[in-house]
């Protein structure tokens, strides 16, 4: 299970996935870089065993869950922190739903519970809280 | 028309306690007296996330309150005057209430759905189970 949640930052990494921001950064080099890449990651079915990429490795990729649908929590509420937190780099930036594996309706809520959280400074704009 | 809102909204640090006693009765009276309903919470100081007011941190005060709109409006009228309340919030909270009351029913109905099948062989157990302490 702690296996699990660990993993979703996995996919986007093309490299290996040690940590949610390794895959953060790797993705934007993506987008400033060659675009070609890109265009292999979009028909990829989502969270599946992806198929061979460059290099020729072939990764082990666990399905990613929506952490909202798996532990039933139906409140994302602005109040709780704590949970927001986790969906949130340490940018500030909210994290993309490819990264963490939320479902649409889920991440839906959360992005308007971060930004509400953000206005009422619970969270930051930009960087982390000092 | 009757709505769920919650304010959250937070006061300088250096608030003294009866000064914020007084702020939050004075919107709770206004708000009962128009004919809502009125609730509050104190957080107490907490960090903020990025300076307001030239401040770091702030005094946290959830107020809840049930009503129709021209109460928001007065609510977030008295915020605005009260120097000592550097941010505020509302967010109107009955829709998402009453769609979590739904999913609570739903899945309280499952759940006794799911527990009445196997209950049925069960009870006579159960009807056994308490003879021996009685007797």
């Amino acid at each position: 299970m702690a296996e699990e949640t660990k993993t979703p930052s996995a996919p986007a990494a093309s490299t290996g996935g040690e940590g949610r921001s390794e895959g953060r950064s790797e993705g934007r080099s993506d987008a400033r870089g060659d675009r070609g890449d890109r265009g292999s990651r979009g028909p990829r079915p989502g969270g599946g065993p992806g198929g061979p990429r460059e290099g020729g490795r072939k990764f082990f990729r666990r399905k990613k869950v929506c952490k909202f649908c798996v532990e039933k929590i139906e409140a994302v509420n602005y109040k709780d922190v704590r949970l927001l937190a986790q969906f949130v780099a340490e940018s500030g930036k909210i994290t993309p739903r490819r990264l963490t594996g939320v479902c649409t309706p889920h991440q839906r809520r959360l992005s308007k519970a971060i930004k509400q959280a953000r206005n009422i400074a619970l969270l930051p704009f930009a960087g982390r809280v000092q | 028309m009757n709505r769920s809102y919650e304010v959250m909204f937070i006061t300088r640090p250096d608030m003294a306690e009866e000064d914020l006693n007084k702020l939050i009765s004075t919107l709770e009276s206004s708000v009962t007296s128009a004919g809502g309903t009125a609730k509050s919470e104190v957080w107490g100081k907490r960090r903020l996330a990025y300076k307001v007011a030239k401040f770091h941190e702030g005094i946290f005060v959830l107020f809840i309150m049930g009503g129709t709109g021209s109460i928001v409006h007065e609510v977030e009228r008295r915020l605005r005057v009260t120097e000592q309340v550097i941010k505020f919030i509302t967010v109107r909270t009955d829709e998402e209430l009453k769609r979590l009351d739904k999913i609570k029913k739903i899945r309280d109905a499952r759940k006794k759905t799911s527990v009445a099948t196997p209950a049925a062989p069960v009870t006579p157990e159960a009807g056994t189970e308490p003879a021996p302490t009685t007797a």
